[in-house]
């Protein structure tokens, strides 16, 4: 499959920046959440979704997302599960949707046997965060780019410049930039610390496009991002939003990203900090 | 065919680095220097220096005779329970602190099952004024409560890890979650032959100071440097590999390693990975595990908390597949009767990961000419209480 045709290539020839691209945890809150949250972040507008597949021992993970891991397991999510309810939703959207996951769960489905399944039902990109370079490029990297499927690796503050060039080589779609040296979880602030991070990225040209994640909570953390890169990626802090839903799903989603998009949005689960400068 | 880890980290086909980038740049230094440093004269002096010096080596391989007339062979104890800290695992903490210090590294943290690496680590960085964190599962910490107490009396502070089943795997979810969120000034010292290249090798280059020994104290006692059988429990499996190390190539010595079957190997309680065990990815290696069909980790469980792993070191995944060493299970209670046994014949009161090792002589077969070693891996002060509510309800 050609990559032209790839839903993340198309929406990033589409549109360069301010791009949203939100985790979530399949199975949490409820097992069979993951179409009505697919369908809700459509209609808020976001630009991408990340679907997180739940894992016992999520190792980059902090524990917002480690127990909405929990929930899902304990509530049932299974890949094949996944794989169906995904399937399902695909006809109603046109998002490009990226499957998220340890390299564990791949192995134990069978390799070839995952990354065939997840072209067949339209997934469009995979983020696989224990799986090194050097093992995707001996090993996955061709029938990877022959199904067509996406691929991003991360990079950190502490990431080498020849090593970050590789990692543009190897991605397709974009990179994921880790904000700072930490695991997943909402931080309330971006330092000048990371800001010279981002900065230093900015100006090596890489031939993807970057998407900040880790840490970005809210409308002011997310705009900070979107100065220095396409676009951000959030999780624990629409995670926690999903927790205090109260089975109002559809209102929570809509909420939470007119919050993040918007200075004025409403926003349920966080006070909003005044940007300031 | 050569056993000995590969330039990518692998002991045929397991072993590897599955690391999120952000460890990559630690993981790499490591992997860069570990070996040109561990060679360094001046390590190796210092190194040897405090092993001999500071942890008391050699310890003594003693010639159980009574164990030996009970089972109708020659049985030698390789008593690492005579260790400053009573295990073997002083034997790798020594030589990785030096090994952080040479890296520049001023914050140590580490995982802990049965409290013995994290007594060894909070020793070692008392020993150099380092700062030192031990992440322990939350049950280990009650069922192993002597060994938070002098982890705490050495000035380490030891963080409750309260995810799974609250055990080995989860203390070292959270060591490496902290190195994840401390990348600069921390050093992860690693307590088995687990965890990303160059880990396993680091860790059974610095226990295999303890074959090393075994032959030239076999030689002495035997004229033979070679026994017919080692044997060893494995957790992660480095006391067998410090054991193993210098006979892996020598095919004639049968090597053993023995792990926890809890309340039987298909109870749905236990730690058996070389029985239950599928090939996966755990702490950053590709072994064998205990998981789902759908690739999750299943909870493991020992009594022992130094073998409540769901995995083994690829070292060991590499020996068992290939047929190179046998593997051994056995449950709680053939463990606690091995060490009554043992504490009753020999005066020697072994820890519950060791008892393991010496229930398995009634599992195996040999013959009478047969030379064996058990490595005696730690002493039991700290599962007295666990001994002791045996001892009463079985009216020893
Ligand atoms: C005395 C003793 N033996 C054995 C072990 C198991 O570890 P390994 O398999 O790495 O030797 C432990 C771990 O805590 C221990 O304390």
């Amino acid at each position: 499959m050609d990559f032209n045709h790839n839903r993340i290539r198309q929406l990033f020839d589409r549109k360069k920046e301010n791009i949203l691209n939100i985790y979530f945890t399949a199975g949490f809150p409820r097992l069979d959440d993951t179409g009505d949250i697919i369908t809700a972040l459509g209609d808020a507008g976001v630009d991408l979704i990340e679907i997180g597949m739940p894992y016992s021992d999520p190792l980059a993970d902090g524990p917002t997302i480690q127990q909405s891991g929990q929930v899902a397991l304990r509530n049932g999510m299974t890949l094949p599960l996944l794989f169906e309810q995904i399937a399902a939703v695909r006809s109603k959207t046109d998002l490009p949707l990226i499957l998220m996951g340890y390299f564990n769960q791949v192995m134990q489905y069978g390799e070839t046997a995952f990354f065939e399944k997840c072209a067949e039902i339209g997934i469009d990109g995979l983020i696989i965060p224990d799986l090194p370079l050097v093992e995707y490029k001996a090993s996955y990297r061709d029938t990877i780019e022959s199904l067509g499927l996406g691929f991003s690796f991360l990079i950190t503050p502490q990431t080498s410049t020849e090593r970050i060039r590789m990692v543009d080589e190897l991605s397709r779609g974009f990179i994921y930039m880790v904000s700072n040296a930490a695991i997943t979880g909402a931080k309330a602030d971006i330092t000048r610390l990371q800001i010279d991070y981002f900065d230093r990225i900015k100006g090596m040209r890489l031939s993807n496009p970057r998407l900040i994640g880790f840490g970005i909570s809210s409308f002011k953390t997310f705009s900070t991002a979107c100065e220095y890169a396409n676009g951000a990626i959030i999780g624990s802090a629409f995670i926690k939003a999903l927790e205090s839903s109260n089975g109002h799903l559809s209102d929570a989603v809509a909420g939470f990203v007119a919050g993040i998009k918007n200075e004025h949005g409403e926003q349920q689960t966080q006070s909003f900090d005044p940007l300031k400068n | 065919m050569e056993i000995a880890v590969d330039e990518r980290g692998y002991y045929g086909e397991f072993g590897g680095a599955f690391i999120p980038e952000m460890l990559y740049p630690n993981v790499e230094e490591l992997k860069r220097r570990y070996l040109s440093i561990m060679e360094e004269p001046d390590f190796q002096r210092r190194f040897r220096q405090l092993l001999r010096d500071y942890v008391g080596r050699p310890s003594p391989l003693y010639l159980a005779e009574r164990l030996s007339n009970h089972y109708g062979a020659t049985i030698y104890l390789k008593r690492e329970d005579l260790n400053h800290t009573g295990a073997h695992k002083i034997n790798n903490t020594i030589g990785q602190i030096l090994l952080a210090q040479k890296l520049g590294k001023t914050r140590i943290i580490a995982e802990t099952g049965a409290g013995q690496h994290g007594v060894a680590t909070a020793t070692v960085c008392a020993l150099m004024g380092l700062q030192c964190i031990v992440y322990m599962g939350a049950v280990d910490i009650q069922r192993q409560a002597p060994n938070v107490a002098r982890m705490r009396m050495l000035g380490a502070e030891v963080r409750p890890a309260t995810s799974g089943s609250q055990t080995l795997k989860d203390a070292t979810n959270e060591a490496i979650r902290d190195w994840i969120n401390h990348p600069e000034e921390t050093h992860y010292i690693i307590g088995s032959v687990v965890g990303p290249h160059p880990y396993p090798d680091m860790v059974a280059r610095f226990q295999s100071v303890i074959s090393e020994e075994m032959k030239w104290q076999l030689l002495e006692h035997t004229g033979n440097s070679d026994p017919d059988l080692v044997i060893a429990c494995v957790g992660g499996g480095s006391n067998a590999a410090g054991a193993f190390y210098h006979y892996l190539n020598t095919p004639a010595v049968r090597l053993v390693a023995v792990e926890a079957a809890g309340k039987g190997i298909h109870s749905g309680h236990s730690a058996a990975t070389s029985v239950l065990g599928t090939k996966g990815v755990i702490h950053g290696s590709r072994t064998l595990l205990m998981q789902t069909d759908d690739g999750q980790i299943i909870e493991p469980y020992s009594i022992s908390a130094g073998l409540d792993y769901p995995g083994i070191g690829p070292m060991h995944a590499h020996l068992i597949k290939t047929g190179r060493a046998e593997a051994v299970s056995i449950t709680d209670d053939e463990a606690l009767n091995a060490a009554f046994s043992l504490t009753r014949t020999e005066g020697i009161i072994p820890a519950l990961e060791t008892a393991h090792a010496l229930a398995a002589l009634d599992k195996l077969s040999f013959k009478k000419t047969d030379i064996m070693v058990v490595c005696l891996s730690g002493r039991g002060d700290k599962d007295l209480a666990a001994y002791i509510e045996y001892l009463d309800s079985h009216g020893l």
